[in-house]
């Protein structure tokens, strides 16, 4: 029997569960020395001058300004336009200034209260509509990062078909990725000059590159090693790059190790969010529930600097008319320019905003035509041969209808919602139920020509003691990636799952496979090992026939394949998928090589004294082409939901002048196990051609759905709409109350 | 200023200011980096120990607050090699995913399981109540302690017991048991 498709045991499981995996901070390192950051106090302005306390024992600290730096001031990215250090320009307040470094950790934050900083303060962008109206110029020439338009069909004619018009305005916050082991990373000199950065994130190549550039070495002369990572969330895509130039920049001129380890508070409050987004729609749908024209506007607000804006709104605009077929559809997108941290990847990438849009907005249209939304959405679903609003055609492996109809019997959603009514009748009753129901679909892999772009190179070694081991720079953070891997490995080369390792990523020891995002790891970096290790399969029944069923029977035969070669190293290459076509200025075509498909049914009820909401129950059906490892399949979906349920009733980040005012698990609340509720999980398969066993992305899905489905429950728990995220017992009871004022 | 306790079974002296978190004098002064911060306001429970047998936060405690107590680590539990019936639970049940909260999450479930707290799933939850965890959405941490619990566990005399057996026998015997014999019961791969 093979490994795929059973619930293999996690390679690094047994050291996680005895405390003995190595996160960055539990390295020490001789001679180290801690680093601290001074970050700019306020959001928009110029830094007048800097000036040291002379009372305090600098001698004693490594400090590096801008002017340290030996290569250019930036951290690479999709564009170059975020300094690692600050030189004049202060564009949102957490910015880096001045970076501080001393063998005790207590003296390095004493360091920093004894720094003085003048600045010349200007007045900030603070919110999309001032960005767009200009009221300052943070970014020439209109403060756009990156315009997408989506056309097809034509809508006017849409409109016209139409008998009825839905509008509708939606409005999503700030969201914390909030993994429990804070941002850190470590750098050091090798004798030869090489420096190494090692610590927690998610794309090793992508720090190895910032690196380069910040320090102004050749690659051979910068080494990037991932430390375990204690959970990302996409949260460790961008913002390691500039932690480890920080750490990088400070080694460099000390000649001494050095960690720089964020504490809780300045994580949340440096780092990278989700980006807060305004969604506005204008549905035309006939009065059989038919949808005619769609014209969708999403602003995303970027924060200070591009870093991952483009492509977090691209993804997001691509989605954002949700798993439907319509045949007019406009949607413009714009990701905007304000003095606030850069907001970037978190779990579904832009589109968790624009699916709770699409989504509540079909329960609205559903209600103006006082249609059940569950019809509406059987009439509007992607199916085999439709199109999606980039003119992709869906040929195989379109699971929505089947997620939709799975989750909504296993759910017995009609009856659900029934019995929520009668329970409402009851006045006695102390609490409002509600049952909503949710559907979306999520691309796998870079957005249209990205993945031909990355051209990722992933594969297989066969070392000289007979080992296989799997290369590729996909980090395991949780995910299960590193297993998974293996279990690819192990079927595709026709051994046993307990032959197979798994090399840590280390840029000297690992091809570039792209960064571990995009719900891209086992579908795309997975098929890239498997290509590897069926080549390797070949490559050793060509030289002794069948290959070895027992380990000694396998290492007398490696040893004759490998004949003194020391290894054998197979690397396969990212090949586009035949009959895939994208056209990204047009932003047409096949944007992604396959879609996965989840709906949700979320069950919940509200107290009728103080408001607060009780998830009873969520059902989930996810389509997924092939659930490689089906425990660690279900683990993502439940994961993910018990995030997006905290997108939706209780993650409230909370923003002053571009300064998160709560940047604790104290005040910023995410769900404990006391708040999410059981979960029934089911998992559909469609097998993809172009994915590792037939798999597709799966990562990001599950954060689509309970969002919408939550607040479309609460609209029959409380016969009120809420349009805005998070929908808190304040905002309920403001709701309720509005009416008597 | 010498402060002087058991850190799982073992006597360790501490030497230095008597107000240095216990987190920190365990991970920096003994080594012990199996437990992990995840927010030093005792809000995350990823540092969670066991003080004498109760789960506490070890980022809220002065390290002058356990001279001549016990204190239990994750380090304790069992070895990669010999996992106690609750780690196997967890590495069968998908209960550890990126493994910064799961010392603490073991912890606080071994805590619970050994004072013979109920085991059906609402007592379950709040028992890792305090306990953040980002990865899971918690189900397969709460399937992984049910499923230690149901397991059969060996008593002094040898014979294999279920938790509800225990929890029929004289509750205070075991609660008193338990205290004293926490740190004992802990090194012993069989138990929880």
């Amino acid at each position: 029997m093979g490994a795929v498709g059973t619930n293999a045991i996690r390679l690094e499981g047994a050291e996680k569960l005895c405390g003995r995996t190595k996160f960055i901070d539990d390295y020490t390192f001789e001679d180290c020395l801690y680093g601290v950051t001074l970050r700019a106090a306020i959001p928009y302005g110029r830094v007048k001058r800097i000036s040291l306390d002379p009372n305090f024992p600098w001698d004693e600290c490594t400090v590096v300004t801008a002017k340290d730096i030996p290569g250019k001031n930036f951290i690479a990215a999709i564009e170059n336009d975020q300094p690692a250090l600050v030189e004049e320009n202060v564009l949102h307040p957490m910015q880096a200034l001045l970076l501080v470094a001393h063998p005790s950790r207590q003296k390095a934050y004493e360091a920093l209260g004894r720094i003085e900083v003048e600045y010349e303060e200007l007045e900030p962008v603070l919110t999309i509509e001032d960005s767009l109206a200009l009221k300052a110029v943070l970014r020439e020439p209109d403060n756009v990062f990156k315009d997408v338009r989506i056309d097809k069909g034509d809508i006017t004619s849409g409109f016209a078909a139409a008998d009825v018009v839905v509008e509708g305005e939606y409005r999503l916050p700030h969201q914390e990725q909030a993994y429990i082991e804070p941002n850190g990373m470590a750098a050091w000199l090798e004798k030869d000059g090489a420096l190494i950065a090692a610590g927690s994130m998610q794309c090793p190549y992508y720090v190895h590159k910032a690196l380069l550039h910040v320090l102004g070495l050749p690659a051979e002369k910068v080494r990037v090693i991932q430390a375990a990572t204690g959970g990302a969330f996409g949260g460790k895509e961008d913002y390691p790059s500039m932690l480890a130039a920080h750490a990088a920049l400070l080694a460099w001129k000390s000649k001494r190790p050095v960690k720089v380890i964020y504490d809780r508070l300045e994580d949340m409050a440096s780092t990278t969010k989700r980006h807060p987004a305004l969604i506005r729609h204008r549905t035309g749908v006939t009065r059989d529930g038919r949808l005619s024209a769609q014209d969708i506007e999403v602003l995303f607000d970027g924060g200070a600097y591009s870093t991952m804006s483009p492509v977090v709104l691209t993804r997001g605009a691509i989605h954002a008319s949700g798993a439907y077929a319509c045949p007019n559809v406009r949607i413009r997108a714009k990701a905007v320019a304000t003095n606030s941290p850069p907001n970037g990847a978190f779990r579904g990438f832009g589109v968790p905003q624009t699916m709770f849009a699409a989504e509540l907005h079909m329960d609205r249209i559903a209600e103006a035509l006082r249609m059940d939304p569950l019809e509406l959405r059987r009439r509007n679903v992607l199916k085999e041969g439709s199109s999606t609003a980039t003119g992709q055609v869906l040929r195989r492996s379109v699971g929505a209808c089947d997620v939709l109809e799975a989750c909504a019997k296993k759910g017995r959603y009609a009856k659900k919602v029934k019995e929520c009514a009668a329970w409402n009748r009851k006045a006695k009753n102390a609490t409002w139920r509600g049952a909503g129901l949710a559907l979306a679909y999520h691309g796998g892999g870079f957005t249209g020509g990205g993945e031909d772009f990355y051209a990722s190179r992933a594969g297989v070694a066969l070392e000289a003691d007979g080992a296989i081991r799997v290369l590729s720079a996909s980090t395991e953070m949780g995910q299960g990636a590193s297993t998974v891997f293996a279990q690819i490995a192990a079927d595709a080369l026709g051994v046993p799952f307990g032959w197979v390792s798994v090399q840590t990523p280390d840029t000297a020891k690992v091809p570039n496979s792209g960064p571990t995002v995009a719900s891209r790891t086992t579908m795309i970096v997975g098929r890239l090992v498997e290509r590897a290790a069926r080549r390797l399969k070949a490559e050793l029944e060509e030289a002794s026939g069948r290959i070895p069923k027992t380990r000694p029977l396998w290492l007398k035969a490696a040893r004759k394949f490998l004949a003194g070669r020391g290894r054998r190293e197979i690397i396969s290459q990212y090949e586009r998928p035949p009959g895939i076509h994208w056209d990204d200025k047009a932003c047409r075509g096949d944007a992604y090589g396959a879609f996965a498909y989840a709906a949700a049914l979320v069950e919940l009820e509200v107290d009728k004294t103080t408001y607060e909401v009780r998830v009873r129950k969520v059902v989930t059906a996810h389509e997924i082409g092939r659930a490689v490892h089906p425990l660690f399949a279900e683990g993502q979906i439940i994961g993910g939901i018990a995030q997006g349920l905290g997108y939706a009733l209780c993650e409230n980040a909370v923003y002053k002048r571009g300064v998160m005012q709560n940047p604790h698990f104290t005040d910023y609340i995410i769900p404990t196990a006391l708040d999410v509720p059981p979960m029934e999980v089911l998992i559909l398969e469609k097998p993809y051609d172009y994915g590792a066993f037939g798999s597709k992305g799966l990562g990001e899905l599950p954060m689509d759905v309970p969002a919408p489905a939550a607040a479309a429950a609460l609209r029959q728990a409380t016969g009120k709409w809420f349009f805005d995220l998070p929908i808190l017992p304040e905002k309920i009871c403001k709701a309720l109350h509005e009416d008597h004022i | 200023m010498k402060i002087i306790f058991k850190v799982n079974l073992q006597e360790r002296t501490y030497d230095g200011d008597p107000f240095k978190r216990l987190l920190d004098v365990l991970r920096e002064d003994f080594g012990l980096t199996g437990t992990k911060e995840g927010c030093g306001e005792g809000e995350c429970g990823a540092c969670t120990i066991l003080l004498d047998g109760q789960p506490v936060n070890s980022c809220l405690i002065p390290v002058c607050q356990a001279e001549g107590r016990g204190v239990e680590t994750v380090e304790s539990l069992g070895l990669p090699e010999k996992l106690s019936s609750l780690q196997k639970a967890f590495l069968e049940e998908g209960g550890a995913q990126c493994g910064l909260c799961t010392p603490g999450m073991l912890l606080s479930a071994a805590a619970h399981l050994r004072s013979g707290g109920r085991t059906d799933e609402r007592s379950i939850r709040q028992a890792i109540g305090g306990n953040l965890c980002r990865c899971t959405g918690y189900q397969h941490i709460v399937k992984s302690i049910r499923k230690a619990a149901k397991k059969p566990r060996r008593t002094k005399s040898g014979v294999c017991i279920s938790v509800k057996q225990m929890l029929k026998r004289d509750r205070k015997q075991i609660l008193k048991e338990c205290s004293q014999k926490s740190t004992r019961c802990a090194s012993r791969s069989s138990a929880v």
